[in-house]
């Protein structure tokens, strides 16, 4: 087992590389380069820029100056200053992706509640009333543009509907906590209402269906008749040995979603000014604050990396047939 | 002309005609076949006239008496009405015809994007999935480096720098630099697709035949394998269309997509957010239109998936 991870480890540094030193091309591509706002500053001096240059290395060739780049990101932590907050970028970075792991982790659990129970009855009474109404819901699901859906569900549950419990809106529009008031974990949950609702209707919609076909593909093997003919009730068949084998390819897709899964979260929190690293993203991306883009984009890209392998683990350790040598 | 038919092929013909004589002499063609199946797909059906409609609705713009940049401050934030059908926006614009207009953009950056990005995916997977070997190798791990990047993230970054390369600045504000973005980040997954199809077609009698003949890689690669993966091409067109479309009006409504005062309805959308408590009918009808076109999209990609696929029997 720890062979296998080492090794995939590895596997995973050569595809680290060619994303970093795309990236780094593309930072480098911009006329000005890093320096672009000290040249439009009419008070440095042509002699003070030269010597910014020197110091920050940009006069060397450019390959050194990745190699230098790649070192002090991944051996030293240091991830470059934001220029407009003039801050180290890893210490903003680190503040907030706790906001975002927990915003997608409750919507990660709020879509597998749903879609796991709603896969398993649509696979088992297929073209029934509740599969077909499931069905066009999940085309639904699966075409809403996440922004829109955002701002229409502000518009009916903060703008329109009225909280039964107290003056005010029926849910907060955004943020984490109730401002002036002191943080506690009800407050949090009654802020996170709307963002996970937005998140997850798409992935409830998607996992759903992708259940559903999956297990009425293992429900079609020979070895559930077999199951089915020694007599085993028909609630062990289904989740004993439906469901397992089911689930199988639904942890790898959840995996091979991720890119897009953290692509969402500009938008989520954007809409819902969700302190997390989404936000941090599109104000950076305004600002052109392009030390705080390569951060981000790099450590979304190791995340992704993360659990993918961890994605793998769990395949193995749900499928007993796969072996780690 | 006889001649450019594979002999294998020829004999099959034969021995088909023999065999099944009940059958009418001439054979329906592949893509009758392939309507008459579509057709039995009831909402990928009403899904293609949505289609149809939305489109020419889109291009009959002009018939609108309103026009889509010019403003009329006196009326703004009207509701919607039988003057203003969609209401009028901040700067008293027509919100129907703005919708109009920015469909046009909208649907155009749709279908180019998932056209480049389609090119190029087939080209890489064919590539990979024909030649195999260190070539397969190579393209696959570019493909693997462009799937682990979180897509909404790299677009922004790259769109944001082709607008500030010196070499494209008469594009700055152009579509085209959308429709390139989007493809450049779009192509793998028809790439992988098209792999996996040369991967098993490459095999197949017919192409060792016409390899026999003395056919070109060339020709096998595109006259040969091609036109035999069209099915799952096609659906996987209207995944790209689908997301092309959603991530276009994303980009734009974070202000990094189309810019004003060319409207899609990103961006139409975009600037109804900030009014959204003021005006909330501002908010409503650009995003439907999204949803509306995407699922339609989504449905016909569904009904052609049920009618390239030989084994699927419609239980109902």
């Amino acid at each position: 087992m720890s062979t296998y991870i080492t090794r995939r480890v590895l596997q995973a540094i050569p595809l680290m590389l060619l994303l970093s030193i795309f990236l780094f091309a593309v930072v480098r591509l911009m006329p000005g380069g890093p320096l672009a706002q000290a040249e439009r500053n009419p008070n440095v001096t042509p002699e003070q820029l030269a010597a910014m240059r020197v110091r920050l290395g940009l006069d060397q060739p450019l390959p050194v100056q990745y190699v230098k780049w790649m070192r002090a990101f991944v051996l030293e932590g240091d991830w470059g200053y934001s220029i407009k907050f003039r801050r180290p970028v890893a210490e903003m970075i680190w503040e907030r992706l706790p906001a975002t792991l927990l915003l997608f982790g409750f919507s990660f659990l709020v879509t597998i509640l749903i879609a796991i129970p709603v896969g398993i009855y649509s696979a088992i009474k297929p073209y029934s009333f509740f599969d077909n109404l499931i069905t066009t819901l999940s085309f639904a699901g699966q075409s809403v543009p996440v922004y829109w859906f955002g701002l229409i569900l502000i518009l009916v549950f903060y703008l329109t509907l009225q909280n039964p419990f107290s003056e005010g809106p029926m849910f907060p529009a955004g943020g984490m906590y109730t401002i002036g008031k002191e943080e506690n974990f009800l407050d949090l949950l009654w802020h996170l209402v709307l963002p996970i609702a937005a998140t997850s209707v798409g992935w409830v919609a998607w996992y759903s269906r992708f259940l559903r076909s999956s297990m009425r593909d293992v429900l079609n093997e020979d070895f559930i008749r077999t199951a089915r003919a020694k007599g085993l009730p028909m609630r062990m068949v289904h989740f004993k040995h439906g469901l397992r084998n089911a689930l199988l390819p639904l942890v790898t897709l959840m995996a091979l979603d991720l890119p897009s899964v953290f692509g969402g979260a500009v938008f989520i929190e954007t809409i819902f000014s969700w302190p997390g690293m989404g936000r941090l993203f599109w104000d950076a991306a305004r600002g052109r604050d392009y030390p705080i883009l390569l951060a981000t984009v790099m450590i979304e890209a190791a995340l992704i990396l993360f659990f993918n392998l961890v994605a793998d683990i769990l395949y193995g350790w749900l499928d007993p047939r796969i072996r780690y040598d | 002309m006889a001649g450019s038919i594979p002999a294998s092929a020829m004999i099959k013909q034969l021995t088909a005609s023999e065999s099944f004589s009940s059958m009418p002499p001439q054979a329906e063609s592949f893509s009758a076949l392939i309507w008459k199946r579509f057709k039995r797909h009831r909402l990928a059906l009403i899904s293609a006239g949505v289609l149809l409609l939305m489109t020419a609705l889109v291009f009959a713009a002009p018939l609108s008496r309103y026009s889509a940049t010019e403003q009329d401050p006196v009326n703004k934030f009207e509701r919607p009405s039988a003057e203003h059908w969609f209401g009028t926006d901040e700067l008293g614009r027509d919100v129907f015809t703005r919708i109009l207009y920015g469909g046009q953009v909208s649907l155009a950056v749709g279908t180019f994007s998932t056209l480049f990005s389609l090119m190029l995916g087939i080209v890489v997977g064919a590539l990979s999935g024909y030649y195999g070997g260190w070539i397969d190798n190579l393209l696959m791990r570019i493909t693997d480096t462009f799937l682990i990047m979180p897509v909404v993230f790299v677009l922004i970054l790259f769109s944001a720098l082709l607008r500030e390369l010196p070499a494209l600045a008469d594009l700055r504000s152009s579509v085209w630099l959308v429709i390139i973005a989007i493809s450049v980040f779009a192509w793998m997954w028809p790439a992988r697709i098209a792999r996996g199809l040369f991967l098993v077609l490459r095999e197949r009698e017919f192409v060792s035949a016409s390899r026999a003949l003395g056919a070109s890689d060339f020709r096998l690669i595109f006259m040969r394998i091609l036109p035999n993966s069209i099915g799952p091409l096609l659906v996987s067109a209207t995944l790209e269309m689908a997301f092309a479309i959603i991530t276009e009006s994303g980009l734009s409504y974070l202000g990094f997509g189309v810019q004003p005062p060319t409207p899609s309805w990103g961006n139409i959308l975009e600037s109804a957010q900030i009014h959204v408590y003021r005006a909330p009918w501002l908010a409503v009808f650009p995003g439907l239109m999204i949803f509306i076109t995407v699922i339609a999209i989504n449905f016909i990609g569904d009904g052609l998936r049920d009618a390239f696929d030989p084994y699927v029997v419609h239980e109902k």
